[in-house]
């Protein structure tokens, strides 16, 4: 009995638009975000194995800093940076969303 | 009064391979006794075992005992995930590359950072949403569970069994070098300790051993950094300006030098760092921990945080080693060469900066480390064959609960036991491979099987069972064949395999093979498996039916 209104319960959530509409959104959100990190990050290493001397430039002709460093650094903070901004969103907006498609499709 | 006991080779050879710094490797001397580390240690040591008399007393279930029964908070399991991943060789290893070679110690560690942001946004709350224990219960959620649970198991143990191998071997050589022990009596302290911890105390205490560290890690680095600062008058370009002046390759630290490559290589590595943090099993392990998917994903939140600011502080601490330990010979041999090795600067720059107490903190703090890391990984492996091996596929799934505790002690004692063993017998051998064939494998057979079960519909037991199996196979067999291991270990003159890292051709063959595998598979499981991927997929994006936090 209980395993019957489990997988009816789980096809009504399933169907619902709202969850869709969540699912659409968070899986998006994740990838956009993904992809940025991915980018970043391949793009750096790749940067690094073809062109090293493009890193080893200094940011001003008097400066030691290469602009090496900010690319570096930047991708330390932009890790930090998209794992809050999902963070944030996830357990603000989606997890609202989530609350009421489970309440909606409550036996 | 330190002795001045030479090295007889270089404790690493920072820039030839990019996973040295996670394993320390080459020979060692003994130093002297060091009393106020060891005064230091001794502290901790009595505070982390008080912690896991507390730990056995709340732990009554297998529950509590592999997820500290899923009580942990956000904040604390993303300090414990800092504290898991933050390894003394890392620590020694980083600083001792941004030594010397500057720059190439930000990309290495830039290497192990971005992971994490994957993990969050791919893995971290659909593997809350749907697993128990371990991460073969998420991956076997809707397959075969003999076939997945013996192949995920046995991924786990191997990666498991290579990281443990060189945090052992690094654990003996580093006690060597900073308490002046003996390697064999390091070895199976390290052993006895971690075993004490995981068997009494399980997830919570090896937990609160893991926060416990990464909070004196990250005060201690704090501090160092601060001080370095402070000698340049808080100038970063000062800094810079004096680090190139005193440094022998002069402007090249500040840019990109021998650390990767080939295009080929660099993806290689790129892939195997990223992937394969997602597929360490002492990692994913973590997030059942937590009560929810929200907790879950606020631990990555923090963990990257921290982890980060570590990664920033050792580049900042190489640097402070440049200007402060390579310019005193107080810290150098007759001959010029650090004392103990690159591995060591950070060390000298902690007396440097702190005087010999800090020495003692900073010594006892990357003990503490060592601890912190082995007890999470043995913790894994003990799961992987108590939960998974044990519970799930000997007795199929119908285990007592605490017959499944009892599997649970022996296999830790058992892991003891060969982590001491191995520790020793891997001695005098060249370990710097096992890291990055750690990584490699995680990334080529637990990731690919991981995500896919959690992703795709189509995946079969078939798929996964094969796929994985390649994945983890082409790993091995590249990783042995490269120059690495080929040339470096075994002597040869060319290696057959001519990159260092397998992960582009591992993880592809992985993915390629679970693919083909899973669409010509025709069986009646094949449609089963593929049926629940509905109620799977719900589950895993509502969270409904999620074991939750037991009270306590």
């Amino acid at each position: 009995m209980h395993e019957n209104d489990d997988t009816q319960r789980i096809e009504r959530i399933y169907e619902h638009p709202r969850f869709k509409e969540l699912v659409a959104k968070k899986t998006g959100f994740a990838n956009f975000l993904s992809v940025i990190i991915l980018g970043a990050y391949f793009a750096f290493i790749l940067l690094i194995a073809f062109d090293p001397k493009l890193l080893a430039v200094p940011i001003s002709a008097d400066s030691p800093i290469t602009w090496g460093m900010p690319a570096g650094v930047g991708i330390i903070l932009l890790s930090f940076l998209l794992t809050g901004v999902y963070t944030l969103r996830a357990n603000g907006e989606f997890d609202r969303m989530t609350k009421e498609v489970l309440d909606e499709v409550q036996q | 009064m330190i002795l001045r006991t030479l090295l007889t080779a270089a404790l690493l050879a920072a820039s030839s391979a990019v996973f040295a710094g996670e394993a320390l490797t080459g020979e060692v001397q003994k130093q002297a006794t060091n009393w106020t580390a060891i005064a230091m240690f001794v502290g901790f040591i009595i505070a982390t075992m008080g912690i896991t008399k507390w730990a056995a007393s709340k732990n009554t279930s297998t529950s509590d005992y592999y997820t500290a029964g899923g009580g942990i908070t956000g904040f604390q399991n993303g300090l414990a995930i800092a504290g898991d991943y933050m390894s003394a060789a890392s620590f020694l290893g980083i600083s001792a590359l941004v030594y010397t070679s500057g720059y190439d110690g930000l990309i290495y560690s830039i290497g192990f950072l971005v992971g994490w942001p994957l993990i969050l946004f791919i893995i971290a709350e659909r593997l809350r949403n749907l697993g128990k224990f371990t991460f073969s219960d998420v991956a076997s959620y809707r397959l075969g569970q003999t076939e997945i649970r013996l192949l995920s198991a046995f991924g786990s143990l191997v990666v498991v069994a290579f990281y443990l191998i060189a945090q052992m071997v690094g654990a003996g050589k580093l006690i060597q070098l900073l308490f002046g022990l003996d390697y064999m009596i390091a070895v199976i302290l390290v052993g006895v300790l971690m075993v004490v911890y995981v068997l009494f105390g399980g997830m919570l205490a090896t937990t609160w051993v893991q926060i416990i560290k990464a909070v004196l890690l990250l005060s201690g680095a704090t501090f160092m950094s601060f001080m370095v600062l402070k000698y340049v008058d808080f100038d970063v370009t000062k800094m810079f300006t004096d680090a190139v002046a005193i440094h022998p390759k002069g402007a090249a630290i500040m840019g990109p030098g021998g650390l990767v490559s080939d295009p080929i290589s660099a993806i290689s590595l790129g892939m195997a760092l990223m992937f394969g943090t997602a597929g360490l099993p002492h990692i994913l392990m973590r997030f059942f921990t937590v009560s929810d998917a929200k907790e879950a994903r606020k631990s990555v939140f923090y963990a990257t945080g921290f982890i980060g600011y570590f990664y920033i502080l050792t580049f900042i601490i190489g640097f402070g080693a440049i200007l402060l330990v390579s310019t005193n010979p107080a810290f150098k041999d007759a001959a010029g060469a650090i004392i103990g090795g690159s591995n060591m600067v950070a060390i000298h720059l902690a007396n440097a900066v702190g005087g010999n107490v800090f020495l003692g903190f900073i010594s006892a703090v990357a003990f503490a480390t060592i601890l912190a890391v082995v007890a999470g990984l043995t913790l894994a492996g003990a799961s992987a064959v108590s939960h998974d091996l044990y519970a799930c596929v000997i007795k199929g799934g119908k285990a007592k609960e605490e017959d499944e505790m009892r599997v649970t002690k022996i296999t830790t004692l058992a892991l003891g036991v060969v982590a001491i063993l191995l520790g020793i017998v891997f001695e005098k051998q060249n370990i710097a491979f096992m890291v990055g064939l750690a990584f490699s494998i995680a990334a080529s057979c637990n990731f690919p099987v991981l995500l896919l079960s959690m992703y795709w519909k189509n995946l079969t037991t078939r798929g996964a069972l094969f796929g994985g199996a390649i994945g983890l196979i082409t790993a091995i067999v590249l990783t042995v064949l490269s120059p690495t291991v080929w040339v470096d270990i075994m002597g040869n003159a060319q290696a057959i395999f001519p990159y260092k890292y397998p992960a582009l051709f591992s993880v592809t063959a992985a993915f390629v093979a679970i693919w083909f595998f899973s669409i010509t598979d025709r069986s009646v499981a094949a449609q089963e498996a593929r049926a629940k991927f509905i109620p799977q997929f719900v589950r895993s994006q509502t969270g409904i039916g999620a074991s939750g936090a037991s009270a306590h």
